[in-house]
């Protein structure tokens, strides 16, 4: 089935006529959802909230779906699961930040305040599914089961990355912005080209959405089709400068329109709403709708990072606003509040979580030794003899400090 | 392996994928020139790399050409006719106009298992895709730990000498040569346009593939059935001609080192001295990235003299890293200093004014007179 103009169901000699086109795609959606194509592609009126601030399930009709925008809530053993990952994730957070004010971190991004869009955006895909994830997304990227230390690797200084994006299917922590989403872009293309159907889930900031891969990458994965989530953190600051300053759209949400693909908006300090909406549209992205654009409503809580002071921008009582609206503890009482979770339930996930922190304060207290020769040995597949030349000119220069050391040392 | 086997096979299930009439008509035509290649033939630099990218993806089906005006246009060039008729609109496309999306979209094709060779439809256009180039396609394998390869070749039409309007002559390779992680090519000569191009594609690596579009419609006798032979036989002996540079024209007095459009203008310089009963070698650099010291070094020592010959501005570019390296290399051989000619500083003038700009062979000459010569 086809929501957008899909250009392979074309033959490639027709002329295409846009109205026609566009008329497919109508009565597609209204086939499939009951409503027009143009309100399939805008956001519901209202970001989708299923559990309030406070931990209550919300009446279904204030949940802000609406006829074709419809999100059924998650099963209790997905919803269990999301929360320990969640728990883990800010002990992950808070970990780190500790590491960093002792040194043993270069810095830190941390996505406290924004674990509930972390958990989802991992745990929403399949297995041979992608995610491309930025600089604050550690979290999720260890939700998607890459190994703690690896995943905190770029950050402790001893090379640019430390797991492997194929063998994990997770993008490298991308820290030039949206320009991951087009590496998305091309993973679901060949993917689609070989007929699989994999899912890609790509994350970027609001700030993200002023630059140019962020169109690009939309527009691309909008023509050609593409099974592509684009998963928008608003946290509401790009380091200092506020969203307002960004963009005047009504939401980033509806950006989604002018690409001709389905937006939505989405609390994203409740995980419950998050993971019905991302699993809906990984469901819609397989079944061949094309790409989607989701904006989480979240707050950095933090500053951008340790080297950042975020009282030079923002009021303290904007913070403790969002701290009442905190993902952890709405989803305790949630499910405290549903019987899912007890004091020993909850005492098995905080040792989960205190194992992931110990494994972290190990792996990246440990003084690693680095490998001089290993600023060569990856350039290219094979060194060029410039290389070779180099690395010979590095191993000598260090042989001789070592001797005269050594000399100097007798 | 027979080329000529794998174009039927492929024909057919393009067919069922494409427009059925059309690519079944190229599948014969492209079959056609196989069996026809059987000799030396007037050969145009166009059809040597167009055959290139046929051949490549006859050979590989994840072997993928896109970019703007590629498809049913065949390229502004007209380097990629045909393609799309022949493979199906699958593996040969038109892409939104938007060279950054292109590069991006490439790397993460690469990372999934394809090997895409996109075309940048002119050097000054891929500028707004220079950061996926610099940030990504360049670093991908370094910071991965050669965990993620991206094999993928990134072709640029550049450098000046068609009286182009502004944005369309650029001589930009010394910004991709500055890059570590980036192999960049530069045929001069049309067999090399196919060789290299076969190269290019088959790296592992991303490889800038600078095409001097002055020279797309420059014609030579080729064999290319020989070309395919040679191919095959190298990539079976794991031999190559990569990253090497050639000896365009022996010669013993002095050596012009050039690459691209300017190997044509320093063979008729040559030509020219040989008149005046001065022999000059021409070394054809080829592969700017890796750099070929040995070829070029062992020319100069033997000769004692050199001229760099480049079009692009002079100033912290690829000639002023190969004149730094000769002399690094050479300088007890040198009987005067290293000369060059190249693009002045100032940006690619506008066409009635190109020719006071671009290497001249008079200026090439006029460099070679300075070498010291009464020593």
């Amino acid at each position: 089935m086809t929501i957008s103009a899909d250009h392979e169901a074309q033959g490639l000699a027709d002329a295409r006529p846009d109205n026609t086109e566009a008329s497919d795609q109508a009565s597609e959606v209204r086939r499939k959802f009951g409503i027009s194509v143009e309100d399939y592609m805008l956001p519901a009126r209202h970001q989708i909230q299923m559990v309030d601030p406070s931990g209550v399930l919300k009446p279904e009709a204030e949940q802000g779906t609406e006829p074709g925008h419809e999100y059924p809530i998650p099963g209790d053993s997905e919803l269990m699961a999301a929360y320990e990952q969640l728990v883990v994730g800010r002990r992950v957070n808070d970990q780190n930040s500790a590491l960093v004010r002792q040194g043993r971190m270069a810095v830190y991004p941390s996505s406290h305040g924004q674990e509930a869009c972390q958990v989802a955006a991992a745990l929403c895909l399949s297995e041979g599914d992608w995610l491309f994830p930025t600089y604050r997304d550690a979290v999720a990227v260890m939700s998607r089961g890459v190994d703690p230390v690896e995943t905190m690797t770029i950050f402790r200084g001893d090379w640019h990355g430390g797991y492997d994006p194929t063998k994990h299917k997770v993008g490298i922590q991308c820290t030039p912005l949206t320009t991951q989403l087009l590496h998305a872009v091309g993973v679901a293309h060949a993917a689609k080209l070989r007929g699989e159907d994999t899912v890609v889930l790509a994350m970027c900031g609001d700030g993200a959405t002023s630059e140019g891969d962020f169109h690009e990458a939309l527009n691309f994965a909008a023509v050609f089709h593409l099974p592509v989530i684009f998963f928008v953190q608003n946290n509401k600051y790009a380091i200092s400068v506020p969203l307002s300053q960004q963009s005047v759209a009504p939401s980033l949400a509806h950006k989604a329109v002018g690409y001709g693909m389905a937006g939505e908006r989405v609390d994203g300090n409740d995980l419950v709403a998050l993971l019905a909406v991302l699993d809906r549209a990984v469901k819609l992205a397989r079944e061949g709708s094309g790409p989607l654009l989701i904006e989480a409503h979240t707050y950095r809580m933090q500053a951008h990072t340790n080297a950042d002071d975020a009282t030079r921008y923002r009021e303290d009582s904007e913070v403790a606003e969002w701290t009442a609206k905190d993902p952890i503890s709405r989803m305790t009482s949630y499910l405290t509040g549903r019987g899912l979770l007890n004091d020993d339930g909850s005492s098995r996930i905080a040792e989960k979580a205190e194992a992931v922190a110990s494994q972290l304060r190990e792996g990246l207290g440990e003084d690693v030794p680095v490998d001089p020769q290993n600023l060569f040995r990856y350039v290219f597949s094979t060194p060029t003899p410039q290389l070779k030349e180099q690395s010979a000119l590095l191993a000598d220069e260090l042989a001789r400090e070592a001797s005269s050391q050594k000399e100097a040392g007798k | 392996m027979s080329p000529a086997v794998t174009t039927s096979s492929e024909a057919t299930e393009h067919a069922a994928t494409g427009d059925v009439s059309s690519a079944t008509a190229s599948a014969a035509a492209s079959a056609a020139a196989v069996a026809e290649a059987s000799g030396p033939q007037t050969v145009t630099m166009a059809k040597a790399l167009h055959t290139a990218m046929a051949d490549a993806m006859e050979a590989d089906s994840s072997v993928l050409v896109f970019g703007e005006d590629v498809g049913r246009l065949g390229g502004v060039f007209r380097i990629t006719d045909g393609l799309m008729a022949t493979f199906g609109e699958q593996r040969c496309f038109d892409t939104p106009l938007a060279e950054s999306g292109i590069v991006g979209m490439a790397v993460g094709m690469a990372m999934n298992g394809m090997r895409p060779v996109i075309e940048m439809q002119f050097d000054a256009f891929a500028y707004p895709a220079f950061e996926q180039i610099v940030s990504h396609v360049a670093k991908m394998h370094n910071r991965t730990k050669g965990a993620v390869k991206l094999p993928m070749v990134i072709r640029v039409p550049y450098a000046g000498g068609i009286g182009g309007v502004e944005h369309h002559c650029d001589s930009s390779e010394s910004y991709y040569a500055h890059t570590a992680g980036l192999k960049v090519f530069t045929p001069a000569t049309v067999a090399d346009g196919y060789r290299m191009l076969r190269e290019a594609i088959d790296s592992d690596d991303p490889v800038m593939f600078m095409e001097p579009k002055k020279l797309y419609w420059s014609k030579d006798q080729v064999d290319l059935g020989a070309l395919r032979a040679e191919h095959a036989t190298n990539a079976a002996t794991g031999s190559s001609s990569e990253g090497r540079a050639a000896v365009a024209r022996p010669g013993t007095d002095a050596t012009l080192i050039a690459y691209g459009p300017s190997v044509p203008t320093a063979l008729a310089a040559a030509a020219a001295a040989a008149e005046e009963g001065r022999s000059l070698e021409v070394i054809d650099v080829r592969s700017i990235v890796p750099f070929d010291d040995e070829t070029v070094c062992a020319s100069v020592r033997k000769t004692g003299r050199a001229v760099v010959i480049a079009e692009a501005h002079g100033f912290a570019s690829v000639s002023s890293e190969i004149v730094a390296r000769v002399q690094e290399r050479c300088f007890h051989y040198l009987a005067a200093p290293i000369r060059r000619v190249t693009g002045f500083d100032v940006p690619y003038p506008a066409p009635k004014l190109e020719h006071y700009y671009l290497p001249s062979v008079d200026r090439i000459l006029d460099a070679v007179d300075d070498l010291q010569w009464e020593n």
